[in-house]
């Protein structure tokens, strides 16, 4: 592990932070902290150069407009596509998530996405809203998904991304599946805070910055109550 | 009246009474029920003939309306939706319940504003603020801003009074031709960094903002709250003294004094009434219990949890949190609210969602005790001041523990 700090930016806080999208840099930085990792983090509004050089960047979720006003200037920038070629970790939420892929809707329109991920949205007839729970990929050796989802949107993946989870409650992608990965991207419906629930996530992105195979353990009691219950109400009826 | 809203008003106003006779409620819903599916046109009868302010925002809807009302009060007897029954079976209620009184001030859900400017044609609409709340079910901040706007272009004739300092409501009002600013400040900026007319981003300096990329920018505001009073459109400073905490009712008591003006009321004549209001539907209000004296902070979306911190004292803390349907399900907002504040003090927690508040507090380093029961609460504190911050359904809960205190 380099002694330099562990950096984490918060892409365009300014156009997708509808829900709480702030916590997953608060709990990578707090989780970091707890192990005695030097972390910094960065918020880069979207009129400001998107660094290149930091280790995890995480972006949220968000309306329609500022969705598509996100990509076009993620894609003029080129910022993140430099940064995810030289290894970066990357989380996405949400809105997030579909502008990872190769095109998503928004306001009736198809939009271009960064095409970092292998996999391309649109609109389903129904919006999903509510409890989610899922299998997570058992390469990923993570615990079961947890978490609360809200989008109009439905997922389609291409042979170069995985999903992350197989639905055993709520949509996700399709009803079948919920988000995607490939090598350290990873992207989620769960939306806005998604790691308080999975903070086993949250120590993977932790695991791939850092290149340790793995960190010091944590009290999560009370992170574990919280899983408990939300895996508990999300089962189905 | 026609006589089909006269019957429809009689009805109403006997369901209200037999609700609250068989403890089933204050009545303020039922009533305006039954009178709407009699007469659907009730609400606008019941209106006709009166002057008629509306209030709307996200935040502090329910305590600038009871304040307003006082206010207005001054001239006459005022018909009013006090305990936050803000949409059209609420206002018919209010209206029924009260007979014919030459004014009326009624707190609107934001969702309804468009509905109920049709159907009670207000002499003055009230525009407090818009930020993100329960986003589950409620429409997005620009959404709402949109739909505002819409509703206030078809009627010129209103007089708008709006604050300053939302740049999302400047851009709801900005098409209406009467407008009278007020400055309240704004402490919650999370939802207008981004310019609601061209996408731009919004720069700030010293209380005030302007778009970088197109005209909009904030109004020179008529009512300004300056220290612990308000300044009027003659130059005139007022003390404001109020037994409801924190510098947001000032704010709050500022926006009454400008829509009462409206009416012709003047600070001096309304600021007694206004200093009389102890609490409103059990928000603020005081109980002593078990040498506890406990007060009730009701917070309902980051904004206001915000506000909340600042009126608490530095004394024991309640949080309680639901997640029922008027609360909305999803509980992520709580990662908008920075609890550090709370540091420094005992700290307890409750409700459904107590574990999601848990994982929170944890993030932001506040300690905390986990409690079952509001008694368990009471119990783990000493003798003296516990506040209670609790959101919609949590604070009706402990209002309930309580009595239902008013």
């Amino acid at each position: 592990m380099s002694t330099e700090a562990l950096r984490i930016v918060w892409i365009y806080p300014d156009l997708l932070s509808t829900y709480g999208d702030r916590g997953n840099m608060l709990i990578l930085a707090r989780r970091a902290a707890d192990r005695g990792i030097p972390a910094e983090t960065y918020e880069v509004r979207s009129d400001q150069r998107m660094p290149n050089g930091a280790d995890i960047y995480l972006i949220g979720g968000g309306e329609d407009g500022p969705q598509a006003l996100a990509a076009q200037r993620l894609l003029a920038d080129g910022g993140l596509h430099q940064a995810v070629s030289q290894g970066a970790a990357v989380l996405s939420i949400c809105a997030g998530y579909q502008l990872l892929g190769h095109s998503f809707f928004a306001k009736g329109a198809k939009c271009a996405g960064l095409g970092l991920l292998d996999i391309s949205s649109d609109r389903g007839e129904t919006r999903a809203v509510g409890e989610l729970r899922g299998e997570v990929d058992p390469r990923l050796g993570l615990p079961a998904l947890t978490g609360f989802e809200n989008h109009g949107g439905r997922t389609h993946l291409g042979a170069h991304a995985a999903p992350l989870a197989r639905v055993t409650a709520g949509i996700g992608n399709d009803g079948q599946t919920e988000g995607a990965w490939a090598g350290k991207i990873l992207g989620t419906y769960s939306h806005g805070p998604a790691l308080a629930r999975n903070p086993a996530i949250a120590d993977l992105l932790l695991r791939w910055a850092t290149g340790a195979d793995r960190l010091a353990p944590l009290d999560d009691t009370w992170a574990d109550r919280l899983r408990s219950e939300r895996l508990a109400a999300a089962s189905p009826a | 009246m026609p006589l089909i809203a006269k019957v429809a008003t009689s009805v109403s106003k006997t369901a209200a009474a037999l609700s609250r006779a068989a403890g089933r409620g204050d009545g303020s819903v039922i009533g305006g029920w039954i009178g709407l599916k009699i007469d659907p046109d009730l609400l606008t009868h019941l209106a006709a003939g009166r002057a008629v302010a509306l209030v709307s925002g996200t935040n502090g809807k329910t305590t600038t309306t009871r304040l307003t009302a006082a206010a207005v009060g001054v001239l006459g007897r005022v018909a009013t939706n006090s305990f936050g029954a803000n949409m059209p079976t609420g206002h018919t209620s209010a209206l029924a319940k009260e007979g014919h009184t030459p004014f009326a001030v009624l707190e609107v859900d934001e969702h309804y504003l468009a509905q109920v400017i049709d159907q009670t044609r207000p002499k003055v609409v009230a525009l407090l603020n818009l930020s993100r709340d329960q986003l589950d079910r409620a429409k997005e901040v620009a959404m709402m801003a949109e739909l505002w706007k819409k509703a206030l272009a078809d009627h010129p004739e209103i007089r708008v009074v709006a604050n300053s300092d939302d740049p999302m409501v400047v851009w709801a009002a900005s098409g209406s031709q009467q407008i009278t600013w007020f400055s309240a400040g704004q402490r919650w900026l999370d939802d207008s960094f981004v310019c609601p007319q061209s996408g731009h981003p919004i720069e700030r300096q010293q209380g005030d903002w302007w778009c970088t990329g197109c005209p909009l920018r904030r109004p020179r505001p008529q009512w300004v709250v300056e220290d612990e009073g308000v300044i009027d459109p003659r130059g005139d400073w007022h003390l404001v003294k109020l037994q409801l905490p924190g510098r947001v009712n000032i704010g709050n008591a500022a926006t009454a004094l400008a829509v009462a003006a409206e009416f012709g009321v003047r600070p001096i004549e309304a600021l007694p009434r206004l200093s009389r209001v102890a609490s409103i539907a059990g928000r603020y209000a005081q109980v002593d219990r078990d040498g506890r004296n406990i007060r009730l902070l009701l917070a309902k979306n980051p904004a206001s949890w915000l506000e909340a911190f600042d009126m608490a004292d530095q004394a024991p803390t309640l949080l309680s949190i639901n997640a029922r349907d008027p609360d909305g399900l999803d509980t992520s907002w709580l990662y908008d609210v920075d609890f550090s504040p709370l540091r420094d003090r005992p700290v307890l927690i409750t409700g459904d969602r107590a574990y999601d508040l848990a994982v929170r507090l944890q993030v932001n380093q506040v300690q905390f005790k986990h409690v079952q029961t509001f008694d368990e609460a009471l119990r783990s504190v000493p003798p003296g001041r516990l506040e209670v911050i609790a959101n919609y359904t949590a604070f009706q809960d402990i209002r309930a523990e309580l009595d239902r205190v008013n």
